[in-house]
């Protein structure tokens, strides 16, 4: 957390309002009157939340979110490597999130990681007579043909739970016969009002099936913590993990980033929970903790500010033994970063980046950013809840605009007012963005760039935000005739 | 200890490496490949996506429009997204956001706000809806709908709103395509039948053509022709627009009243035919002029045919420029032709991309040897049967109806081609079996603008020839000894 309040010149409470009161202006009222309280100035003081969030959204102002099936098949079991993951019901929603968040894995495809697309494609006829035969079917198949996965999931979209399938009940049934773990998540796409209930119904699912159902062949030791949120986006974890380790503690298990099924199910018995995205996990953290007593902090692995404020955090939970490591990994890795912010602030310095990602990133970034010298002029997220916003309150400069779910629309209107550097958000803004000459990188899938965690990732962050904000590219939009 | 499975606890046990080992040949053997074509309710890799993708593609293609996704928000996000990362442009669609309390009574109140919304804010001419799964299965009555929403005013009577129902548990992108440009024909052609009036305009459906050089193409050859046309509908400017500093929601499209007029047309050619039997039908019913269905210009062969049926139709001919653009190809594909004589080829796409890919390797004495359609009929086979039948190069090739990339791996590891033209979803069965994938099909999101580049007409005989021969002798430079290493190829 920051402590000193900064602020943008030409960015007042009143400047934001007003520019917030004009994009709404073209609204029916009752649209207006909707999203009205999801878009405020910051108020950094406070260190509260400005905004609502986790509503659901306006129909038709065309919002950046996904469904809770996004949620829970993209995010928090896709990456799990080991296990095959059935998307259940028609083809399209596996087809559309295969391979598209960038959530890497080693293994071989097909023999001991599944990064494929496994579908029941259903059919009219399943429609009307049900699925779950079918399904039965196909997961014995599956078993089958892929001996070596620990495990299947069963991610349901909207048809199965509407027809009235039971899928637990399969899943029960398959799982006895095959003698491996099947199992059924409930995420259909129309529950829930974003990807965030499918995160949570999917942590919900892992503490009924899967924790506590394996044990570490190995002793256990007094640091032994487990990694939880990092995903592995760009290769993260393959930063993040091997840089705990140095700091001298056994990452036991990563969730989900290239995952292990029965490595996640050991994690009852770590010692510490380091979670790094809040928004999708902090359920399971807190299940662990009260379950299993297992405490958990969070932390941020974005520019070598946040990672040094994290690291010593981290380390204040240990003996010396691990302090002394942290301050020799920190020792390290600083002037190597300084390096970095030498070669690059001065061509960044005084930027200004806008932000929407998902849950996390929309805070946990702007660190990072600032490491390089630039200013965070507004920021909000897909599907972020009153606790991430009122994280988000102390990192950002105070009246800058947050904006929670917010449309095309409104995005593009602030983008037009606040003239950013740059922008940091989806795939499905990238080109709007770039068509009004306007430098974006990509913020989930970082671009197919990556990691940006860690020491190792930051390296890689400057250099893109560089090459994104001064590529020459961008002085040729305008034609000279 | 909660554990809802009832199956035991258990120690963590890696697998042993030689297991590992084991499984990693197994799955590259005769037996397994046997086991996977045992398949009944799995799919694995699936070529194909849902209906309301190819809607959405549709409405694309014309003026000031917007598409609406009847039902969860994630639907329209995944669709977005999607062809965001084909096209490397932006999709603007709204979706009407439809969750629990829609299940229970069903989506009319999300479908009346959000186009009420939906216009207000994004200022459309005219609104294509189209339904993901959950309007679907539980009944919801379009029709009925957006009656409902002109008399309440959530949007003006007068604008149109064609609605197509896209469930997507029945065919494809393609099929979903289709139905959405019935729909928009049909509304934007209502009363506009004129008896005696002829437009003297050619109407061309391209189908459902994710390459925005296709439609270029076609237009440049027929504008070369002298044959005016109104494309059904054009993607070209939406999915390929200038970067100006400025962005316009509504980049292109074939112009509302041109559309209108279509139905004054005096031809009508679908090179679409498998996505646009529906709208074909309409069109025969219901348009003057005269109806072609033929397939996809791609090879010389089908650009020839449909040159001259064009010319035939509009009594025109066929210029020499377009003559001598040709002798060029042919030109290109003689000088190039060594590079793929006899080489086999495994193909997979949708099916109006599958007859273009087999008659363009059969013309070059390439061999098209698995052809592999995810959602496929009998009509598809016989047609692509017939193909193969007509030439020798066909001999011993086989066609694979309703089988998917994971049947494809095992067939490209037992038995071997030496390319493979598809999607970019085929480059890890292309990798696995060592050998290159041409992206010719939708999606590429891996490569950078290929759907600039046509496969359509003899310019896309040029551009298929190149990629592919290069990459062999690529290849050959890549991985040659050192003695065999040389300046010519």
């Amino acid at each position: 957390m920051s402590d000193k309040i900064r602020t943008v010149e030409g960015i007042t409470k009143e400047s934001t309002q007003a520019m917030i009161d004009e994009a709404l202006s073209v609204y029916p009222e009752k649209a207006r009157k909707k999203r009205a309280p999801h878009l405020a100035p910051n108020d950094a003081a406070s260190g509260c939340a400005s905004v609502k969030s986790n509503k659901k959204t306006v129909p038709g102002v065309m919002s950046a979110r996904g469904c809770a099936y996004a949620g829970a098949k993209g995010v928090v079991w896709g990456p799990i490597r080991d296990m095959v993951h059935v998307s259940h019901g028609p083809v399209g929603c596996g087809w559309y999130s295969w391979g598209t968040r960038r959530n890497m894995m080693s293994g071989i495809t097909g023999v001991t990681n599944f990064a494929m697309q496994f579908t029941s494609d259903f059919q009219e006829k399943d429609i009307v007579y049900g699925g779950d035969k079918k399904l039965k079917t196909l997961l014995a198949e599956a078993h089958d043909l892929f001996p070596l996965a620990k495990g299947i999931s069963v991610l349901s979209e909207c048809p199965v739970g509407l027809i009235g399938d039971d899928i637990n009940s399969v899943a029960k049934t398959s799982a006895k016969e095959l003698d491996i773990p099947i199992i059924p998540c409930n995420c259909e796409g129309f529950r829930g009002v974003s990807q965030s209930l499918g995160h949570h119904i999917s942590n919900d699912t892992i503490r009924d099936y899967i924790i506590g159902t394996r044990e570490f062949a190995e002793p256990s030791s007094p640091y032994d913590i487990a990694l939880i949120g990092e995903y592995n986006i760009g290769g993260d974890a393959w930063s993040t993990k091997p840089l705990l380790e140095e700091c001298g503690l056994n990452v036991k298990a990563v969730w989900t980033g290239d995952g292990e099924l029965e490595k996640i199910a050991a994690t009852h018995t770590v010692k510490l929970n380091v979670i790094h995205c809040y928004r999708s996990m902090n359920y399971m953290c807190k299940v662990m903790e009260e379950k299993f007593g297992i405490p958990w902090i969070e932390l941020n692995f974005f520019g070598p500010t946040k990672i040094r404020e994290s690291l010593r955090a981290l380390a204040e939970l240990f003996d010396d033994n691990i302090k002394q490591k942290v301050e020799a990994v920190i020792a390290k890795y600083d002037p190597i970063m300084q390096g970095i912010i030498e070669e690059y602030k001065p061509r960044l310095d005084g930027k200004k980046v806008m932000l929407l990602v998902g849950g996390l990133r929309p805070r946990h970034t702007i660190g990072a950013y600032e490491d390089l010298g630039m200013d965070c002029v507004g920021s909000g997220y897909e599907f972020a809840h009153t606790d991430d916003y009122d994280r988000t309150a102390p990192e950002m400069p105070d009246s800058t605009v947050v904006y929670d779910d917010p449309s095309e629309y409104e995005f593009e209107k602030f983008a037009d007012t606040l003239k950013p550097d740059l922008i940091g958000s989806g795939i499905k803004e990238k080109y709007v963005f770039q068509k009004m000459g306007i430098p974006f990188r990509q913020m989930h899938s970082w671009d197919y760039s990556g990691p940006y965690h860690g020491y190792k990732g930051f390296e890689v962050f400057a250099r893109d935000i560089d090459m994104a904000i001064n590529s020459p590219t961008w002085n040729l939009v305008k034609s000279p005739y | 200890m909660s554990n809802l499975l009832d199956l035991e606890v258990k120690k963590i046990v890696e697998t042993p490496p030689e297991e590992i080992e084991r499984v990693k040949n197994w799955i590259n053997t005769e037996e397994y490949k046997e086991k996977n074509f045992a398949r009944q309710a799995l799919v694995i890799n699936p070529a194909h996506a849902c209906q309301p993708l190819g809607a959405q593609l549709a409405a694309h293609g014309f003026e000031g429009t917007l598409p609406f996704v009847h039902g969860s928000q994630g639907c329209a996000s995944y669709y977005r997204s999607t062809l965001n990362r084909h096209f490397r442009e932006p999709a603007p669609a709204v979706s009407d956001s439809m969750t629990e309390d829609g299940a229970v009574f069903g989506g009319q109140n999300n479908l009346h706000e959000g186009l009420e919304n939906a216009f207000a804010i994004y200022k459309p001419k005219m609104i294509a809806v189209f339904t993901s799964c959950m309007p679907e299965v539980i009944g919801d009555d379009l029709t009925a709908f957006i009656k409902n929403a002109k008399q309440k005013k959530c949007v003006p009577a007068e604008l149109p709103t064609p609605y197509a129902n896209t469930p997507s548990f029945n065919g494809t992108h393609i099929h979903g395509y289709d139905s959405m440009l019935v729909s928009i024909l049909q509304t934007l052609t209502e009363g506009k039948k004129v008896e005696g009036r002829c437009t003297g305009k050619l109407n061309l459906i391209p189908g459902c053509d994710f390459n925005t050089g296709d439609y270029r193409e076609y237009k440049r050859l027929l504008k070369e022709m002298g044959v005016p046309v109104t494309v059904l509908a054009d993607i070209s400017d939406t999915f390929d627009s200038p970067c100006d500093g400025s962005y316009h929601i509504y980049a292109g499209g074939t112009k509302l009243e041109d559309a209108a007029d279509s139905i004054n047309g005096k031809a009508t050619i679908t090179v679409g035919p498998y996505a646009s039997p529906k709208t074909f039908t309409w069109v025969k019913d219901n348009f003057s002029g005269k109806h072609v269905s033929m397939p996809m210009p791609m090879g010389i062969a089908k650009t020839d045919d449909f040159l001259m049926k064009v010319a035939d139709l509009f009594g025109k001919e066929i210029p020499a420029t377009i003559k001598n653009e040709r002798g060029r190809a042919v030109d290109a594909i003689t000088d190039a032709h060594q590079y793929m004589h006899g080489k086999k080829f495994a193909v997979y796409g949708d099916p109006d991309y599958l007859m273009g890919y087999v008659s363009f390797l059969l013309e070059m004495g390439a061999i098209p040897h698995h052809i592999l359609c995810s959602r496929g009929t009998k009509k598809i086979e016989k047609e692509l049967q017939a193909l193969l039948d007509g030439s020798m190069y066909g001999n011993g090739c086989k066609i694979y109806m309703n089988k998917d990339l994971w049947h494809l791996r095992s067939l490209l590891v037992t038995d071997p081609v030496d390319g493979v033209i598809g999607d970019s979803h085929g480059k890890f069965a292309a990798r696995d079996a060592n050998v290159p994938l041409f992206r010719f099909g939708f999606p590429v999101f891996d490569r950078v603008n290929k759907h600039r580049y046509p496969l359509v007409g003899y310019q896309g005989v040029v551009n298929m020839v190149t990629e592919i021969c290069n990459k062999f002798i690529d290849i050959k430079d890549e991985t040659c000894e050192d003695q065999q290493f040389e300046l010519m190829r």
